[in-house]
């Protein structure tokens, strides 16, 4: 597997602000690489970084070997596709994706050529004419995809372009950016807040905060098997709570819950001491108190959330910590009442220990 | 807006009256007045009788020798006045161009606290008369003013440059005069101007260079194109540089038109005439200019 992209202990400062503290990735070619994370947490700096827009501070990034990390954004051969488009406003859609190979130096005939047959491949040949201003904004996000992908760059690098969407759309394009990675086999560099796209799109994610990155891995691991209290929170729902861990046997951890309650749950990872749980909501399924069995935890049920295909059910368990747990809309669920005392049964790897 | 109260509508066209009254009153007005005025008899005091006469245009254009008894033939004193004048305001408005777009470009990417202060002073010489702003340029520029002087002690000159009563005075002037003329609407265009547009042009491989060229210039230009306009039009017709800082070669239209409506020696239909062809021309490249806009803009 080559290595696309190699970033490598990369710092960026902005005056008295350090924007990375010491980044380093690996981003494998052919893949749909994610940078996810709050906002200010850096993944647009990287990006940046990248494309040349800011310059690294300390470090090196490098495009298949070669050290671009003090190159002219021109001089890179990676394209970007802007948050909001940065179409040229007085150029026609063609002459806009036609612009980079121009630049290239191009022939008019080869550069209509090519830029119509990306134009076929974003679906808007029939606009070929039109000024972007013309454009909904979902086929100005498309415009903009062509123009970065027309030259041909070894890497894209595309940020947060879906989140001026609406629901629909944003949608719809996760599945026709999956599905256009493959088919050109560029990799693609995506920076976004949403974890639901990171999960649904990326071969791999990084998870980053504070100007560090958290966590790298697929989907499945970042979800399954957050590293730390931050990605478990991050990512997805979780109910954390503040555990003692007794004694670690075996690649299983014996722990107490706030409440008292004793718990057995597999852990390589931690030493004895205060850690945090983290406990999926949909990985617990409930049972009415009176078939409470030793192994499962009593809670009072606040409030019913309907969600549509979920139902969120708000409990607080004996010690008054408040936990969540999401319940299939199916048909045969019993949905409990506010009030209700139930009991929650953890499956077996429903519950992680986290290192921090 | 949907839902909003309409009641007032019936009213608009009457609203629009006040506007109408302004533009009929200060600009439709004067502009038939100065036409009608073309066409009227000198007095010779000033003022004109009320017998209409081409008289004024035959005198811009017609050279019938000192007596009037020569075969007609194209006058060209006038012919000139008119050319120096375009020479000058398009010098004008090019210098004002190359010196007011940096400037422009420089204050509109300073920080939002600073772009104010850099404006303020902009414009602060602004707020002196332009006619005390003329004078203490000839000042300035006389044989024995403090440029000569400084010229000579540093020994960069012997003697002092003659620099009043040439074009190059009168250049300066209208430079001078005109140049926030430029800056202020290329400010505004480039203070909109969204910069993600040049980093996506770098980021296609385009240099710097090209990126002025075929992005940054193309945006903002509705700005340039309003700031040359502001520039040309008063440019040309600008009397006070001109009078105070040129002589009798470096006459321009403002000067002529301002003569002919001066004291007892003036003559009214002629410098009506003359406006009136001035405003033509103006109104004729006004007009080119906004067919070829259109043209480009359907395109």
């Amino acid at each position: 597997m080559t290595t696309a992209i190699d970033i490598r202990s990369v710092v960026k400062t902005f005056g008295e602000f350090t924007a990375l503290h010491g980044v380093s990735l690996d981003i494998a070619d052919n893949a749909f690489f994610t940078l996810l994370g709050p906002s200010g947490c850096g993944k647009t700096t990287l990006l940046r970084l990248i494309a040349g827009f800011e310059a690294v501070t300390a470090g090196e990034i490098r495009l298949f070997g070669e050290d671009i990390a003090r190159l002219e954004p021109n001089r890179r051969p990676v394209n970007t596709v802007f948050q909001h488009y940065a179409l040229f406003p007085h150029m026609s859609v063609i002459d806009n994706v036609a612009f980079g190979l121009k630049m290239q130096g191009l022939d008019l005939s080869g550069r209509r050529a090519r830029a119509g047959k990306m134009l076929e491949m974003v679906h808007l040949s029939a606009f070929a004419d039109r000024l972007p201003s013309q454009l909904s904004g979902g086929q100005q996000q498309r415009v903009a995809l062509a123009r970065a992908l027309a030259p041909a760059p070894k890497v894209l690098l595309l940020d947060e372009p879906l989140s001026a969407l609406d629901l629909k759309l944003r949608q719809a394009m996760r599945v026709e950016l999956k599905q256009l990675q493959e088919d050109t086999g560029i990799t693609f560099i995506f920076v976004t807040h949403d974890q639901e796209e990171a999960l649904t799109m990326s071969d791999r994610i990084a998870v980053m905060s504070a100007g560090q990155v958290q966590q790298i891995g697929t989907a499945q691991e970042i979800y399954e098997a957050p590293s730390n209290r931050f990605v478990a929170d991050f990512i997805g729902e979780t109910n954390l709570l503040e555990v003692d861990v007794h004694q670690v046997h075996e690649g299983r951890a014996t722990l107490t819950l706030p409440g008292g309650h004793r718990l057995s749950c597999p852990s390589a990872l931690v030493a004895p001491g205060r850690h945090s749980l983290s406990i999926r909501p949909e990985r617990v399924t409930i049972s009415d108190s009176a078939e409470l069995s030793a192994a499962d935890l009593s809670a009072t049920v606040e409030r019913v959330v309907y969600l549509g295909s979920d139902l969120q059910v708000l409990t607080r368990l004996a010690d008054d910590t408040a936990f969540t747990i999401r319940l299939q809309n199916a048909a045969r669920t019993e949905v409990p009442s506010p009030g209700a005392q139930i009991g929650l049964h953890l499956e077996e790897g429903a519950a992680r220990l986290l290192a921090d | 807006m949907a839902g909003g109260d309409d009641s007032w509508r019936p009213l608009a066209p009457r609203l629009l009256i006040p506007t109408w009254v302004v533009i009929g009153l200060f600009s439709l007005l004067p502009v038939i007045l100065m036409a009608v005025y073309s066409f009227l008899t000198k007095e010779f005091r000033g003022g004109v009788i009320w017998d209409f006469t081409l008289a004024a245009y035959d005198q811009f254009f017609i050279d019938r020798g000192l007596f009037g008894d020569e075969p007609a033939r194209l006058e060209w004193t006038y012919i000139n006045i008119f050319g120096r004048s375009l020479l000058q305001a398009a010098i004008c408005t090019a210098l004002c161009l190359v010196v007011g777009f940096p400037t422009a470009w420089f204050i509109a990417t300073r920080p939002a606290r600073t772009r104010a202060v850099w404006l303020f002073l902009i414009t602060i010489p602004y707020w002196v008369n332009l006619l005390i702003r003329t004078v203490s340029l000839k000042f300035l520029i006389r044989d024995n003013g403090p440029l000569n002087e400084a010229l000579m002690s540093i020994g960069l000159t012997s003697g002092p440059l003659p620099l009043v009563n040439t074009n190059l005075a009168v250049q300066l002037g209208l430079f001078y005069s005109y140049l926030p003329f430029m800056v202020l609407p290329i400010y505004a265009a480039v203070e909109r101007y969204n910069f993600a547009l040049s980093e996506a042009a770098a980021d296609l491989y385009a240099s710097r260079w090209t990126t002025l060229r075929e992005i940054v210039l193309p945006v903002v230009k509705p700005g340039i194109i309003a700031g040359c306009i502001l520039v040309f039009v008063p440019a040309l017709g600008a009397f006070l540089a001109p009078d105070l800082l040129g002589g009798a070669k470096t006459f321009m239209i403002g000067s002529l038109i301002e003569e002919q409506f001066k004291g007892s020696q003036g003559n009214w239909p002629f410098g009506a005439a003359v406006s009136m062809i001035l405003l033509t021309l103006v109104l004729i490249a006004l007009i080119f200019y906004a067919r070829t806009a259109a043209r480009e803009g359907a395109r």
